[in-house]
């Protein structure tokens, strides 16, 4: 009897409930990946997106190394050269290769039309110069330094944007105005984000009638007209302030007015979830409101909030621009772009010199690329679904 | 009880009026902003362009604002003379600014109007047919296109058009008429001659509208596509056509009227830059030289007058989109 019975096998190893269940490494890791992971993947898969990350990372990168990249000076003049046209690069001379460089300028004032003419001097060949010893600046305001990653020929020019009025290199007037033009909105946007993360928060939670009069403040902020209240705001500034003072006002008005947008979101957030379970908890366990909201609420819902705070960086640059265009808002010294674009202002000018319009080209990938990398953080907010 | 359209219609016109008031204390307290005295800053800006000031003139403004009393009197002043069409006294004709801003409120209202016009115009075709052929090569040309428009400021559009118009007609393009109409009395030759110019700056204060409108309705439109009852009319054999028109089509277009409360105000902001730039015969212009001599009276009074278009055509909108939902008026109110 014995003999027939099958033989019985007995595993050594010590039993494994979740031996069925196991994950390999690369499951692991996609089932037990943090948020942040997630989100990054989701991001990285919408193309344009990270483009456009890219393309910011690379304009907000040169901010930090402004003098160094710019060719010339903010403010330095070059009264022979009175809105000289943009110089092309060439890489051949009369078919043979001499690497970048640009043709010197040859000028005359033509007396007919009194008007300035320049034209490439063929024979004067400029080579551009790479890390090389230029215009002697001071590195952010205070280190001197004349190391330039690009240099005009010695004794040539180099106008890759052309000049203006008083013989100012407009590429290098571009550089700096992005440091100006593009921190505005993110001192803006920070403020806004403190103010509707407070009042909407506050709204949220509370309910009532706080409640009631954001809601209120809200809808009347939001039924304004914004440019005509910011034009109006920063002509109240006082004359009497410092250009940096200026600067600061325009970003503090410019940040005091977005925030309507935010606080909705904040607070229509905040009411579907303080009704969760796990708030209730916390509030059983005797967590102050300001850690509940601060702790269990806002983590749920950051990731959104900064998709829709990066959509609307592009509004306050867009303000700026347009402030210091119609000369409500930053004044030279400062240079931002939307200081270089009031020199647009007169059109004959314009038609004259239409380089004169090139920085409106920074304006509009900056902006583009914002909303770009807005909508695809939205989409990557809420990896879970 | 009242009839609930009735209601909604009482309501809504007592939150505008509230609203108004709120936005009146609001620019009243812009005006109050630049530091010292209103006038001080204005003769001491008169002294140094070498201008002589009369005294009776500065009695005169000194009284008008009633700037020796306390601010809630001062203010009660600005609006009752508000109220009464007075908006102010302009330095730079001397003279009460009624007299001096002609068909500008007009134009201004009928040049805000006909953008707003134009962006449903463009957008609602647009934005269906991104909706329906969803992923093809319209749907991404056309939202590039709509997403351009949105980056593009307006008034670098209105350079651009302008200096185009300049370089190609050698025309300037900076005028909402024919000049021999300006401070004419309306005609239908005046009426023809506007309409004739109206084009450009309406087009362009509308780029940017548009393009959040397309990307709007066609979010909306998406949704309601998906949605079953599209399936089962699908299923039953109704004409595709037929079907988008009949049902989610009219679902889609409630938050299309409802969002010209987002929209107006952004069109009156645009309009205002616009104008400026292109030197046109409405307020804006106005408004930025009255902002840029620190005349804050005056900038006050346009910026109520633009605060008073924008409330004013949202009640309409509302009150529109409560004929056309009954949702609308027996709840009170839409979500936006």
């Amino acid at each position: 009897m014995t003999a027939d019975r099958l033989p019985h096998y007995v595993d050594p190893l010590p039993f494994d409930v979740s031996e069925a269940e196991r994950l390999t490494p690369e499951q692991e890791r996609y089932y037990m990946a943090p948020q942040w992971l997630m989100i990054w993947w989701k991001f990285r898969r919408h193309r344009v997106a990270v483009l456009a990350a890219i393309v910011l990372a690379i304009l907000y990168g040169s901010i930090l190394i402004t003098e160094f990249l710019a060719p010339y000076g903010r403010d330095s003049k070059h009264l022979e050269f009175i809105y000289a046209p943009p110089q092309s690069v060439h890489l051949f001379h009369e078919g043979r290769f001499v690497g970048p460089f640009v043709y010197g300028l040859s000028y005359r004032l033509d007396m007919e039309t009194l008007k300035r003419t320049y034209e490439d001097d063929r024979s004067d060949v400029q080579p551009i110069r790479f890390f090389c010893l230029g215009e002697p600046y001071r590195f952010w305001g205070f280190i001197p330094g004349r190391f330039h990653f690009v240099c005009p020929a010695k004794g040539g020019t180099l106008f890759l944007h052309g000049t203006d009025r008083l013989g100012r290199d407009m590429f290098s007037r571009l550089i700096y105005g992005a440091r100006v033009s593009l921190t505005v909105g993110l001192i803006g946007i920070a403020i806004s984000f403190v103010l509707g993360i407070t009042i909407g928060g506050l709204a949220g939670y509370f309910g009532g009638w706080v409640d009631a009069v954001v809601q209120r403040l809200i809808e009347i902020l939001k039924s304004l007209p914004e440019l005509p209240l910011w034009m109006a705001l920063s002509a109240a500034l006082p004359v009497s302030w410092s250009p940096i003072l200026v600067y600061f006002g325009i970003t503090i008005i410019l940040g005091l007015l977005d925030w309507p947008g935010l606080a909705r979101a904040v607070r229509s957030k905040l009411l579907a979830l303080r009704e969760e379970d796990f708030c209730t908890a916390a509030r059983l366990m005797g967590a102050s409101p300001r850690r509940i909201i601060g702790r269990h609420l806002l983590p749920n819902f950051m990731s959104h909030l900064i998709a829709s705070a990066t959509l609307s960086i592009p509004s306050m640059i867009l303000g700026e621009t347009a402030l210091s265009f119609l000369g409500l808002g930053l004044r030279p010294p400062v240079t931002s772009w939307g200081v270089l674009l009031t020199e647009a202002q007169n059109i004959e000018a314009v038609a004259l010199y239409p380089w004169l319009l090139l920085p409106m080209g920074p304006v509009i990938t900056t902006v583009l690329a914002f909303n770009f990398l807005g909508d695809g953080l939205r989409d990557a907010a809420d990896p879970y679904s | 009880m009242m009839p609930p359209m009735l209601r909604f219609l009482a309501r809504r016109l007592l939150t505008m009026l509230l609203t108004l008031v709120a936005i009146s204390i609001l620019v009243f307290v812009i005006i109050q902003l630049p530091p010292g005295d209103y006038l001080t800053t204005l003769i001491a800006e008169l002294q140094s362009q070498g201008e002589a000031v009369a005294q009776e003139k500065i009695d005169f403004l000194r009284q008008q604002y009633g700037l020796d009393r306390p601010y809630a009197e001062q203010y009660l002043l600005w609006v009752w003379g508000l109220l009464h069409g007075d908006l102010g006294y302009s330095f730079e004709y001397n003279k009460p600014v009624a007299d001096v801003v002609g068909d500008r409120l007009l134009l201004t209202v009928v040049l805000n109007f006909a953008t707003i016009l134009f962006i449903y115009a463009i957008a609602f075709p647009i934005g269906v047919n991104s909706a329906t052929h969803q992923y093809s090569w319209g749907d991404y040309g056309l939202t590039f296109l709509g997403l351009l428009g949105l980056a593009t400021p307006n008034f670098l559009l209105a350079l651009i058009l302008m200096y185009l118009a300049n370089v190609l007609f050698g025309t300037s393009i900076g005028t909402m008429m024919a000049p021999q109409f300006i401070d004419q009395p309306w005609s239908a030759a005046k009426v023809a001659s506007v309409l004739q110019h109206l084009w450009v700056p309406v087009f362009v204060i509308g780029t940017a509208g548009t393009a959040g409108m397309i990307r709007r309705l066609r979010a909306n439109l998406l949704d309601e596509l998906h949605k079953q009852y599209v399936v089962t009319g699908r299923a039953k054999g109704l004409p595709p056509g037929r079907l988008l028109r009949k049902y989610p089509l009219r679902m889609a277009l409630n938050p299309f009227v409802a969002d010209i409360g987002s929209l107006l105000p952004s069109v009156v902001s645009g309009s205002v830059i616009v104008s400026a730039v292109m030197s046109l015969q409405t307020t804006g212009p106005m408004l930025l030289s009255a902002l840029q001599s620190q005349d804050m009276y005056l900038a006050g009074s346009f910026l109520m007058f633009l605060a008073l278009l924008t409330v004013v055509g949202m009640f309409l909108s509302d009150v529109l989109l409560a004929v056309l939902d009954p949702r609308i008026r027996i709840t009170g109110g839409v979500e936006r």
